[in-house]
């Protein structure tokens, strides 16, 4: 993506990264309230607020490659191109899912698409993506892995080794820190004493790079640097990405560590309202009301889809135990 | 002809041959590369196979497990040393919860062909830390294979076996076998998962025993028939996931008692396993008991005098038999 560096995106783009984003928010919207319906069970974790992350950040990929990511990973299966129908299958646990109902929320595998998984243990993930990239170095495929972590994943043991193998064998993947301010219910300034986790990549001569999402193309155009390094260098970056989110940790969590003067703040710098305004400022605005029609329409579409997909077999739950 | 050969150099050999066979097998641990193992079982691979197939690793077991079996989740089939099993530990969430679970977690889109090696159960006075059997912890997790070789020939050929499986295999040797000598075929062979193999004939009472204790368990056994009259036969799983538990039926039926042998704790080992497959299939068949001789419930002590008492004995397995047989 190193000709993003330099253009600013077409109307047409900003159409098309203002429909993934929005998809994103209402298709979570939808989950929370079929979830409170009881359809969806377990943990279920909304991407609502971070969108621009994973957007901006998934479009400076090729199609080939990976991703792997934490269990906040909904709207990363949808910017890697996973149907709405399978992703939301999954989550009501359907025969029709990506997982075939094996996975649930957490666990979302898109292999065809390059998802190579949630992963529900916090952390844990990370050394597995720095293991991918590995393959594509040991193969020489020219593939990047992008990983996805929140900010409470950067306390881990297994984050630091996987960041220190990385470095050490030049491994072309890059971290992406999510940094929502809250580890569940615990802030940051009390999950660290150093606020700028990005600095985390110091110690491990790693290149890095810390911005906030509130334009969706400067996601796409900062972790495109990262991807070129990776792809052309073979070096691994760490990125910190700040954003919000504007639910709770999950559905169960009433998120009653925070005012709601902080949120009501923050939803005002909504990275999908800045590039609503951008379109808007563009003369495009008219076109918003469609994209917000097409987007609803996938989403009851989805979970018409969900609801009508059979349980899976019975004997689904013993078949892929072993090869 | 069959070659006499250490353990360690049967386990070479199967690493060098499947490297030679498969270009995705590549070797990565502590020491495998410019030290040539902790162990020597990796001696000479770095300089026939070159940087690319034999990694030297940091301290990092976690870091460096969950790397071999990301690549492997994209098709490469890393062999995983950890010096030592007592480290996977550290691994533990790795292997667990990622190796064994990524297949059914993604509907079988990804399988994780690695495999987990090194050395297991007791050393020589290493005390608690670097002393322990750690195949129950595996044997508990489905997706995981777990194997125990006894004999060079088996370290091998299961081995190689293991490397070609498609899901991830904790396979664990034994600390203080790698200068144990045996016979090894000469040339290509493969010894499948899963399949027992009775290692002495016998129609009194069956034992069963792994990895570095069946030596004891058939040192007992002879100690049995020239002393009491008494012909064991001892049968070696070999895996303990899958277990081949229709040879221990078989052999069971045959003798109408059993002894399991084994290292590690009592409470709920792999041995705990063996007899409730082994009372629930074999009830009407039983003269007696199903006895276990496992280590004594402690973590294992430093000197000589108490780790020895702490293991299970030729003394102990004897008496075992004696009870399960009532003489």
């Amino acid at each position: 993506m190193s000709d993003a560096e330099a253009t600013a995106p077409t109307l047409d783009e900003m159409r098309s990264f203002y429909r993934e984003m929005l998809l994103q928010r209402r298709f979570e919207e939808a989950a929370a309230r079929v979830y409170t319906q009881g359809k969806i069970g377990g943990f279920c974790h909304l991407y609502i607020g971070q969108e621009a992350v994973g957007t901006g950040a998934i479009r400076a990929l090729r199609p080939d490659d990976y991703v792997v990511t934490a269990y906040r990973d909904h709207g990363h299966a949808l910017s890697k191109g996973s149907s709405s129908r399978a992703v939301m299958a999954e989550l009501f646990g359907r025969s029709t899912g990506t997982s075939q109902g094996l996975g649930g929320s957490m666990h979302l595998f898109d292999v065809d698409r390059g998802l190579l998984g949630g992963y529900g243990i916090v952390g844990g993930h990370v050394p597995l993506a720095a293991g991918v990239a590995f393959a594509s170095k040991y193969r020489g495929d020219g593939r990047v892995t992008l990983c996805f972590m929140g900010d409470g994943a950067v306390n881990q043991g297994v984050f630091f080794e996987a960041m220190q193998l990385a470095s050490l064998w030049s491994l072309p993947v890059v971290f992406i820190v999510e940094n929502n301010l809250y580890a569940m219910g615990t802030p940051l300034s009390m999950q660290t004493p150093v606020e700028d986790i990005s600095l985390k990549a110091v110690p491990f001569g790693m290149d890095r790079d810390r911005f906030e999402d509130r334009d969706v193309f400067e996601v796409r155009r900062r972790v495109g640097r990262a991807v070129d390094r990776a792809r052309e260098e073979g070096r691994p970056t760490f990125l910190e990405v700040l954003t919000y989110r504007y639910r709770g940790h999950s559905m169960s969590d009433p998120a009653r560590y925070r005012t709601k003067e902080e949120v009501e703040e923050r939803r005002l710098r909504d990275p999908l309202l800045f590039l609503e305004q951008r379109i808007k400022d563009a003369g495009a605005g008219g076109d918003l009301a469609a994209i917000e029609e097409s987007v609803a329409a996938e989403v009851e579409d989805a979970l018409e889809f969900a609801e009508n997909s059979p349980p899976p077999d019975p004997e689904v739950a013993t078949r892929f135990v072993y090869a | 002809m069959p070659r006499t050969l250490q353990v360690r150099e049967a386990l070479n050999e199967a690493l060098a041959e499947e490297m030679e066979r498969d270009e995705r097998v590549f070797v990565m641990g502590e020491e495998v590369g410019h030290y040539q193992g902790a162990y020597k079982v990796t001696r000479g691979l770095l300089e026939r196979f070159g940087p690319r197939r034999v990694w030297d690793t940091p301290i990092n077991e976690g870091g460096f497990a969950g790397i071999g079996i990301g690549a492997a989740m994209v098709g490469l089939r890393p062999v995983i040393e950890f010096m030592t099993f007592n480290f996977s530990l550290v691994a533990f969430d790795q292997i667990v919860n990622n190796a064994a679970k990524i297949r059914q977690m993604s509907a079988g889109r990804l399988s994780v062909p690695i495999v987990f090696r090194g050395g297991g159960g007791a050393a020589r006075m290493l005390a608690a830390q670097h002393s322990q059997a750690t195949e129950p912890y595996y044997a508990h997790v489905p997706g995981l294979k777990v194997v125990v070789p006894s004999t060079p020939a088996e370290y091998k050929g299961l081995l190689k076996a293991s490397i070609r499986d498609d899901n991830p295999v904790v396979f664990i040797e034994s600390e203080l076998m790698y200068g144990a000598k045996g016979e090894v075929p000469d040339g290509e062979y493969v010894i499948p998962l899963g399949v027992a193999d009775v290692k002495r004939p016998g129609t009194d009472c069956t034992v069963v025993s792994w990895g570095r204790i069946l030596h004891t368990a058939l040192e007992a056994a002879e100690v049995l028939a020239k002393e009491h009259g008494i012909e064991c036969e001892v049968v070696d799983p070999r895996t303990l996931r899958p277990l081949d538990e229709q040879a221990i039926f078989a052999s069971v039926r045959k003798t109408n008692r059993c002894v399991v042998v084994h290292e590690g704790w009592r409470y709920g080992g792999v041995g705990a396993e063996v007899v409730d497959r082994v009372q629930s299939s074999c009830f009407d068949w039983l003269d007696a008991p199903v006895e276990r001789v496992c280590n004594v419930d402690v973590p294992q002590p430093y000197a000589r005098e108490l780790e020895e008492l702490v293991l299970p004995s030729v003394e102990r397995v004897v008496d075992a038999v004696r009870r399960a047989s009532y003489r």
